[in-house]
């Protein structure tokens, strides 16, 4: 066996107590910028269908308003605009500590935690501002 | 050096840079459209058509669907290379969502040619 195999294999010591462990806020800010990110791969799909239709004619643009009626529409409109709101708060915290700020593990909890917050008012201003 | 033939940029400095210039030129698409549709509120046909027509909006939209293609080619391949290990079928997965991006910026061209 190899050594460095060795050393993977020996005993360690195991905590997967998950009353206890879970992932940092910076973590859960990574994953969800993932996340909304696929998501918006396939909303940008569906916002181009919608602006051929509401730019086709009139009667198109009167058409997309009235779909804007329905709650199907209505709510996934919200989740396009909740995880792009999510995704550029996120991208520009990623910006920031591109220029060196927020690097530390104190910072770095707090900007997350800032951008969940703020994602969570944009999501709930946008439920607002469609209903 | 390594090289990947999936991924957009010519490295991964590269990609860094082009991630980030076209994840800006999409915020600022994104801040503007919004800005646009609360202060036109209600919005007409007229406002919007209008808008779409003139020529600046046309070069944003497509400014900003290339931008969509670069930031979507990136982001896809980093998704793709953290969760899809077997390589044939995340070179397939690549291909399709460049292909998907693609698309959508046909798409575009052909809707802002028309208004």
């Amino acid at each position: 066996m190899e050594l460095s195999e060795l050393n993977v294999k020996k005993q360690r010591p195991v905590h997967l107590d998950l009353q206890t462990i879970h992932f940092p806020a910076t973590a859960i800010a990574s994953i969800l910028h993932r996340v909304s990110g696929v998501i918006m791969l396939f909303a940008v799909g569906i916002l181009i269908w919608l602006l051929n239709e509401s730019l086709s004619s009139p009667e198109g643009f009167a058409q997309v308003q009235q779909w804007f009626d329905s709650i199907i529409l209505k709510f996934i409109v919200w989740g396009i605009l909740t995880a792009l709101g999510y995704h550029l708060l996120a991208g520009i915290r990623h910006l920031i500590m591109d220029s060196g700020r927020w690097e530390e593990f104190d910072s770095g909890n707090k900007s997350a935690k800032a951008v969940f917050v703020i994602a969570i008012i944009f999501s709930v201003l946008v439920g607002a501002w469609l209903w | 050096m390594v090289t990947n033939a999936a991924s957009f940029g010519r490295s991964g400095v590269h990609d860094y840079i082009l991630i980030r210039a076209s994840g800006i030129i999409l915020a600022c698409y994104t801040l503007f459209l919004l800005g646009f549709v609360l202060t036109s509120s209600p919005l007409t046909y007229d406002a919007w058509q209008g808008l779409f027509s003139a020529l600046p909006m046309k070069v944003f939209t497509l400014l900003a669907l290339v931008a969509v293609l670069v930031h979507a080619w990136i982001g896809v391949w980093q998704v793709l290379t953290d969760y899809i290990k077997p390589l044939m079928l995340r070179g397939f997965l690549q291909f399709v969502f460049v292909v998907l991006v693609l698309v959508y910026l046909l798409a575009g061209i052909s809707i802002v040619w028309e208004v």
